[in-house]
């Protein structure tokens, strides 16, 4: 019956390809070499950039907007900025109609171009993306904005660019929310800071006078939700960034950690003991009820979302190791799904849904890894002496964690630094802070 | 009384069709396979490793003896290690082959899981004959290499080596070529079909004169985004490589010519 089946629709196939014979040749490799491109200064007339000085001082904005262009690109790992030393066009005309065979010659394949001008008391500023060997324009946006905003039009045009040549989403356009620390081990003034993902515009939110612990963004919005201790006892607060407004949503008892929104910003997450035994719990922000999510002797904490919100991941000692668990919202079918050797922790669900970044302790070393939601496919990334608590790009391509060194009996020695590292597990990069930080949490694209 | 009795007739009946159906598919046909299944089974074999039934290996064994005669000594070592005959097929066998990968091209993702899930077991077994053909000669490096990493990719040059006009070292040097100047896209979504086919229109010089996409209507579907971004590097590289290094003789021959990009292998692992 097979074989007849087999011969019939082999038959079919025969005579339906019988009919062209081109030849065809499968091109099943390439180079995963960073893409070079021509990152080429924005070009601004004269009347504009005088203009421009008085506003910001004696600052050459298109070569800056250009830098950071550039710097964005160059941590991608998947693009390589050429060296402006090598163009052989002026950013002026570049920006007109570019001279490809130019850009050929020093082997770029794709080119930015801008101009930058004031318009009244506003920044205007207009980028092209060109495609070098098809000899045609890909994209072109202009932005309008305040003067001192042209970081984040840097960024902004980063992301059009990078989605534009990658199929992706970009996360340029995005800030962090960390603990700032500093002080001996054993002393430690930890504040809450913000920065934006390229270490610029850092911010303190908090005094330094309580201990903080957790920042986490809202997926919608730019607040954020952390841990905060008040006499002693854990508080769980929210903190809109932009008007800096701060309110306590409440006090839990015993140990309670890390709150998580959930992906529609309604929801919080988080771990804390009753009675001895910790659990999972939510709390409604608008009605602030809570409810109770698992239910077991163990330990369950960590809990982290699903970005549809249908799903929860945790993890428990349930099966005697820490171990990583996904459920139900609703706390019902739950499954583990890390069976390594070793100690699982900190889950956190990708926004784009298909992979749970983890922490394992193995063998006395810390690794950042990855693995699908069914557990399958796990791929350790990165492995130190102590690091943790990952946090996803908004695309979900790279991963931000901090990671601490050994220190001497008296805490000398001791530092705490974040890191970034893709998902191919090559590109590990440390993120600059002012000063020592830990858990890092990555926000959403700030204009979508 | 009347609604059993109807009941039972129904089912009687039914029976009785059914038998008289599916009868004749019961009846053992004589094993006179046509080439296109046995090359099937050779496959299949060659994925999970399966010992082939004895009736089917003879008759195995009695094609390759047959196609022996033919032997070419261009076929690549991977072909001994699947006990493959080291053949150029006949033309009506090199037709059919071609489509039945074609068939796989459709349905990646229901091959790729079959794949997965043996590949760990058959690594070790079609690595070590390959590495042993790559250390003998060093131009079959790159293929042992390939073969290591995955198991598809054996399939994938099957097909080429049997379908295209061109000949083993023409095509290598071709491919060799594109490999190095095409930049995958890293951001594509890995569940979907990431293969881009495209129409070259050539001078005898390797230089183009016409390129063409040939699932073109795709670049502008809703969701499909990523389709224009991996085409669009699909055709920088060709333009980046150019001229191609094409046969120097038989322009008629490759003077169109098709390249099936597949980022599939390289980002799905």
């Amino acid at each position: 019956m097979k074989k007849k089946i087999v011969t019939i629709i082999s038959f079919f196939i025969f005579f339906s390809f019988n009919s062209h014979a081109l030849i065809e040749v499968d091109i099943t490799r390439g180079n995963l070499n960073p893409l070079p491109v021509a990152v080429s200064p924005l070009f601004i007339d004269s009347t504009s950039e005088n203009k421009i000085s008085k506003e910001l001082g004696n600052l050459n904005i298109g070569l800056e907007i250009s830098t950071i262009i550039e710097n964005n690109l160059k941590k991608t790992g998947l693009f390589n900025p050429l060296n402006q030393d090598a163009f052989i066009q002026k950013p002026d005309i570049a920006h007109l109609k570019p001279r490809f065979e130019d850009w050929q010659l020093i082997k770029a394949q794709a080119l930015i171009t801008g101009k930058v001008e004031m318009l009244e008391n506003n920044l205007r500023v207009e980028f092209r993306l060109w495609d070098i060997l098809a000899g045609r324009e890909m994209l072109a946006l202009a932005f309008t904005t305040v003067p001192n905003n042209y970081r984040r039009v840097g960024h902004i045009i980063t992301d059009k660019v990078y989605q534009r040549l990658t199929g992706e989403q970009g996360y340029f356009d995005t800030r962090i929310i960390y603990v700032a620390e500093e002080g001996p081990k054993t002393q430690r003034i930890k504040k809450l800071a913000i920065m934006d993902q390229d270490g610029a515009n850092t911010k303190y939110l908090t005094l330094g006078n309580e201990l903080v612990l957790t920042p986490r963004f809202n997926p919608t919005n730019q607040m954020v939700t952390y841990l905060s201790y008040f006499r002693n006892l854990p508080r769980v607060y929210l903190l809109d960034i932009e008007t800096g407004v701060q309110e306590v949503v409440g006090t839990f008892p015993g140990m309670t950690f890390a709150p998580r929104f959930s992906p529609d910003g309604k929801k919080i997450i988080m771990s804390f003991a009753k009675d001895g035994n910790s659990d999972i719990y939510t709390m409604n922000l608008e009605s602030r009820e809570v409810e109770q999510i698992t239910d077991h002797p163990s330990i369950d904490t960590s809990p982290s979302y699903s970005p549809n919100g249908k799903f929860i991941t945790f993890n428990s000692d349930r099966s005697g190791y820490q171990q990583i668990y996904v459920m139900r919202s609703d706390g019902s079918n739950v499954k583990r799904i890390s069976f390594g050797t070793g100690i699982y922790g900190t889950p956190v669900w990708s926004p784009r849904g298909d992979l749970i970044a983890f922490t394992k302790l193995h063998k006395g070393k810390f690794y950042i890894g990855v693995m699908r939601i069914d557990g399958k496919g796990e791929r350790l990334l990165t492995e130190n002496y102590y690091q943790e608590a990952p946090s996803w790009s908004p695309n979900g391509r790279v991963l931000i964690f901090y990671r601490e060194t050994k220190s001497g009996d008296q805490g000398e020695g001791f530092s705490a630094t974040l890191w970034s590292i893709d998902l191919t597990g090559y590109n590990e990069r440390k993120v600059e802070t002012l000063t020592d930080a830990s858990d890092p949490s990555w926000s959403s694209l700030l204009t979508k | 009384m009347t609604k059993s009795i109807f009941i039972s007739t129904f089912f009687h009946i039914f029976m009785i069709i059914l038998t008289a159906l599916s009868l004749p598919f019961m009846r053992r046909a004589p094993l006179d396979l046509p080439a296109i299944v046995s090359v099937e089974l050779i496959q299949i074999g060659d994925k999970t490793n399966l010992p082939f039934a004895p009736k089917a290996k003879k008759i195995l064994e009695k094609i390759k003896k047959e196609q022996e005669r033919v032997v070419s000594e261009q076929a690549p070592p991977k072909l001994v290690k699947k006990e493959k005959p080291d053949a150029v097929p006949l033309p009506k066998e090199k037709i059919k082959k071609k489509e039945k990968i074609k068939k796989n091209k459709q349905n990646p993702e229901k091959i790729e899981t079959e794949i997965r899930q043996v590949s760990e077991f058959e690594k070790k077994e079609i690595f070590d004959p390959n590495q042993i053909a790559a250390l003998i000669d060093k131009s079959k490096e790159e293929t042992a290499e390939e073969i290591k990493k995955n198991n598809k990719l054996t399939q994938s040059q099957d097909k080429s080596i049997v379908s295209s006009g061109l000949t083993l070292s023409e095509e290598d040097a071709l491919k060799a070529q594109i490999f190095g100047c095409w930049s995958v896209p890293l951001g594509l979504p890995y569940n979907e079909d990431l293969l881009v086919r495209i129409k070259l229109e050539l001078n005898p010089d390797g230089s183009i004169v016409n390129t063409e996409i040939l699932d073109h209507a795709r670049m502008n579907k809703p969701g499909q985004s990523f389709y224009k971004v991996l085409a669009e590097s699909a055709l920088r590289a060709v333009k980046l490589c150019q001229p191609l290094r094409v046969p120097a003789t038989g322009f008629e021959r490759w003077k169109d010519l098709q390249l099936n990009f597949d980022a599939n292998e390289m980002l799905k692992g």
